[in-house]
């Protein structure tokens, strides 16, 4: 039982790398980003095709599959995304929805519809065992890199001048502005950042949910929308509960009762969103 | 001794650290021409808010007739009688003064729930419609989009719509706020001719609107009530030009 | 008296403007029906046009009227389809009964869960309603017993009131049993969308403060109108299987969701005759694109969204409205129920 938990841990932990972007940007610019999983889908391509076509290692990968999506990121925001900060919400999600909807063919059509698999290096395969409970390397290296991030971004939040401008900008966008916070420059840097981690998400989950095909951004959609939801988005350490909150939740429900299986993140979002519509983790009264 | 029209029993609001309402109380008669000043930031619309149920209170009470209605939504405490306007225009871009006004007068009327009838076609609401549309001075542009129309007709249509509910008492929240010179004396027109029975709450900055239209006067400073009472005694009142000339000061 | 009498002639003239049916729209539902005698070879064409017009139509209802923003119209278009299927595959074969019994499932459903949509913001909305019908696409799943799991299910219908056939032998009796039940069902919106109801749901949708403040109860009427639109999105879904004679779990699929919240925003939310047009747009623009890039027709729809949302939908309305003299009639219409 505790391996399960481990691996709903490092499930949980993998979601909050791929979903925090998205919060993020609900959070801070207060936008429905539908297409976030497309970012996540770059990732995990970059990271199988480096692999496959030129034969980098994988870890080396990782870098590269954070980058890509975080430039990426950045010319989208600059060119399109900007001009919707104000937007309804209906146009927001039409217009990601659009994204996605041009993102998946392109990725079918240079790359293909097959799921491109991420092929692991020999020492990450196999499992060890500890105190009677196993644990895989893959997903111990998971947990360490992702909790990793998590430190550095609460600690960079916390500790840096740019993190408080963030936190700042996150709570009163107008305020912050009042205050000289270059709004702008902050948006285009988290949105980046978020879309890099999902990226760096997506190179990683590629081999957990059995490779990367172009379906993936709408197949993961929901559950990156019900992290986002569950966690609330006024902060990261509400989606990392929430993501671990959901990883445990899924990979348990699956294993024990699969007959119900999928079904029951989707409950669990619908009774928080039923009990606190601004989110489970969120202190007082959110937006 | 009949109820006052509307009461506030100990109101209060904190928001965090902040108390915006401090211990207000206050009653307003029927047929009263009640003003509400204050220097900015006083908390003027965050007690309207209380009490018409927008933002529910920390503590305290609200009263209507006699009745607590400090549990009711807003919308059930208009169909009670208790109506406002808003200090930056709430209407419906898109409908048209008659459509907006034929809203507000079936809602009244009970049939806002009927899926049938072609809406404002029962008999009587034209005719309500038609009232309404002149006391305002709205004739004209009855059938334009609410948008399209200028910024002082929007205004007038704003406290016609609260008036269309038949309210008891009618809060008005800054209602010459913004209004172009040229049409400002419609809304002083239009605030004149309210009905007698109703009771009215007057929010202003605009004290010649104040002193000609209000027969008592309540002042509001940092959310709690200064003093009440006259328009003469409140005009002498050295504290209350000390509070507004301190207000100047920094303002 | 006279100046009075002027002014409430004009009220009434104003507030009864779209109550009449208009030429172009007699002449538009006229034309569907030619359509339906004179090209029998396109009739399950135009089947699927009509099926997906009722579905676009549902959304409308809350979509354009009460401005609730929903990607889970699926759960309900699914529901009904199901229903009548599996009534179907147990012998309960008859069309009518099938369709009743899936619209009414689906506005049991939609009942229940219209409360979900009043508290929160559009996002807990829009996940909400996404997570419903997702959940249902997983029930669905994996109560193979009953759906028929991945394999969907296979039936046959029973005759249309025991006379015409509307199945593969059946097209153009099928395209005209959808085309009845869209028109009724649409009369009925057309009605609904100018009365007192109606007026109050576009007030919240433009206002829900205001609305509020006017004594509406938003939260009923926001139920009521939800309700009804997953009536109608059910029967959509049973027109479907009842007359494709198959049921699949790509019902309750994020794609259909999304692609009806399509076909109603190229038609124009707001005018109920915008999710018809977006749907025969919609599915018209699918084919020819298909014909020609197959797996990528999805790409073009997709840069077409961008670019609506880019350009902004209600100027790409209003540039229509100076286009010609029905589109102004139409533009005159717009914005208000």
């Amino acid at each position: 039982m505790l391996t399960i938990l481990f691996d709903g841990v490092a499930y949980g932990m993998l979601l909050f790398v791929l979903a925090c972007g998205l919060s993020v940007t609900l959070g801070l610019m207060n936008f429905i980003n539908l297409a976030h999983g497309a970012f996540a889908m770059v990732g995990g391509y970059v990271t199988a095709l480096l692999m496959d076509r030129a034969g980098v290692p994988f870890l080396a990968t990782l870098p590269i599959a954070f980058v890509v999506p975080a430039v990426l990121g950045v010319v989208l925001e600059r060119t399109l995304y900007r001009r919707l900060y104000g937007a309804s919400p209906l146009d927001q999600v039409l217009f990601t929805i659009g994204l996605v909807f041009m993102a998946m063919p392109i990725a079918s059509y240079f790359i293909g519809s097959e799921p491109e698999q991420v092929h692991l290096p020999e020492w990450l395969s196999g499992s060890l065992t500890f105190h009677g409970v196993g644990i895989g390397v893959y997903r111990l290296l998971i947990v360490a890199i992702c909790g990793v991030l998590a430190a550095a971004i609460q600690l960079f939040l916390v500790e840096t001048r740019f993190g408080a401008q963030l936190r700042a900008a996150v709570d009163d966008a107008r305020v912050a502005q009042g205050l000289g916070v270059d709004v702008d420059r902050i948006f285009a840097i988290a949105f980046a950042v978020g879309s890099g981690l999902a990226g760096l998400g997506g190179a990683l989950a590629a081999d957990v949910v059995g490779g990367i095909d172009p379906s993936f951004p709408v197949k993961f959609l929901v559950t990156f929308l019900i992290v986002a939801a569950i966690g609330g988005s006024k902060g990261i350490l509400g989606a990392l509960y929430g993501a671990l909150l959901l990883g445990v939740l899924d990979v348990a429900g699956k294993y024990y009762i699969p007959e119900v299986g999928a079904f029951i993140i989707y409950a669990v979002m619908v009774v928080t969103l039923i009990i606190r519509p601004q989110g489970l983790f969120v202190r007082g009264d959110g937006r | 001794m009949s109820a006052p029209a509307l009461e506030a029993r100990g109101l209060m609001k904190q928001f965090g650290a902040l108390i915006a309402t401090d211990n207000v109380s206050f009653a307003i008669a029927r047929g009263a021409r009640h003003a509400l000043i204050g220097p900015n930031g006083a908390g003027k619309t965050t007690l309207i808010n209380l009490v018409t149920g927008v933002v529910p209170p920390t503590e305290g009470q609200v009263l209507l007739e006699g009745r607590d209605v400090t549990a009711l939504p807003a919308s059930a405490r208009v169909r009670l009688g208790l109506s406002r306007t808003f200090q930056i225009n709430q209407l419906f871009p898109h409908l048209t003064p008659a459509e907006s006004l034929g809203l507000a007068i079936s809602e009244r009327n009970n049939s806002g729930a009927d899926f049938w009838r072609i809406a404002g076609t029962r008999p009587g609401i034209v005719a309500e419609i038609e009232d309404l549309l002149a006391r305002f001075g709205l004739e004209a542009e009855m059938d334009i989009p609410t948008r399209k129309l200028p910024y002082g007709k929007q205004r007038l249509l704003e406290i016609a719509l609260a008036l269309a509910t038949r309210p008891r008492v009618l809060l008005l929240d800054e209602p010459a706020a913004g209004v172009p010179e040229e049409e400002r004396q419609d809304i002083l027109a239009a605030l004149a001719a309210l009905p007698a029975d109703v009771a009215i709450l007057l929010i202003e900055h605009d004290m010649d609107l104040v002193f000609s239209f209000a027969t008592r006067i309540s002042v509001l400073v940092a959310g709690r009530l200064f003093t009440e009472g006259e328009p003469d005694e409140i005009a002498r009142d050295q504290r209350v030009r000390a509070v507004y000339l301190g207000e100047e000061a920094h303002g | 008296m006279k100046p009075d009498d002027k002014l409430a002639r004009r009220l009434e003239a104003h507030l009864r403007r779209r109550e009449k049916w208009r030429w172009p729209e007699i002449a538009f539902w006229l034309a569907i029906l030619a359509a339906i005698f004179t090209i029998p070879s396109r009739d399950a064409l135009i089947n699927e046009i009509l099926i997906a017009g009722l579905f676009a139509l549902s959304l409308d209802l809350i979509l354009g009227l009460a401005g609730i923003v929903s990607l889970g119209q699926a759960a309900f278009f699914g529901v009904g389809a199901y229903a009548a299927a599996i009534l179907a595959s147990m012998g309960l074969n008859d069309p009518i009964f099938g369709l009743v019994v899936g619209a009414a499932l689906a506005a049991a459903l939609g009942f229940v869960t219209a409360p979900l949509l009043l508290r929160g913001s559009d996002l807990t909305r829009l996940m909400v309603t996404l997570g419903i019908a997702l959940m249902l696409g997983e029930l669905a799943n994996r109560n193979a017993w009953l759906t028929g799991g991945a394999d969907g299910l296979n039936f046959s219908m029973g005759k249309l009131i025991g006379l015409f056939p509307i199945g593969f032998l059946g097209q153009r009796n099928a395209a005209l049993y959808s085309f009845v039940v869209l028109f009724i069902l649409f009369a009925v919106a057309r009605r609904l969308a100018q009365s007192p109801f109606g007026l109050a749901l576009a007030a919240i949708r433009e206002n829900r403060l205001r609305a509020g403040a006017l004594g509406i109860a938003t939260g009923r009427r926001i139920v009521a109108v939800y309700t009804v639109s997953a009536a109608y999105a059910g029967a959509a879904g049973a027109l479907l299987a009842e007359t494709t004679q198959i049921a699949s779990l790509d019902l309750f699929d994020f794609h259909r969701s999304a692609n009806v919240m399509l076909m109603v925003i190229i038609g124009g939310a707001g005018w109920l005759y915008g999710g018809l047009i977006g749907a025969a747009a919609f599915i018209v623009l699918r084919d020819v694109i298909s014909a020609a890039t197959p797996e990528y027709w999805e790409f073009w729809i997709g840069a077409l969204l961008v670019m609506l949302v880019l350009v902004g939908r209600e100027r790409i309305g209003e540039a229509f409205a100076r286009l010609s003299p029905w589109a102004a009639a139409r533009s005159l219409r717009r914005g208000a129920a």
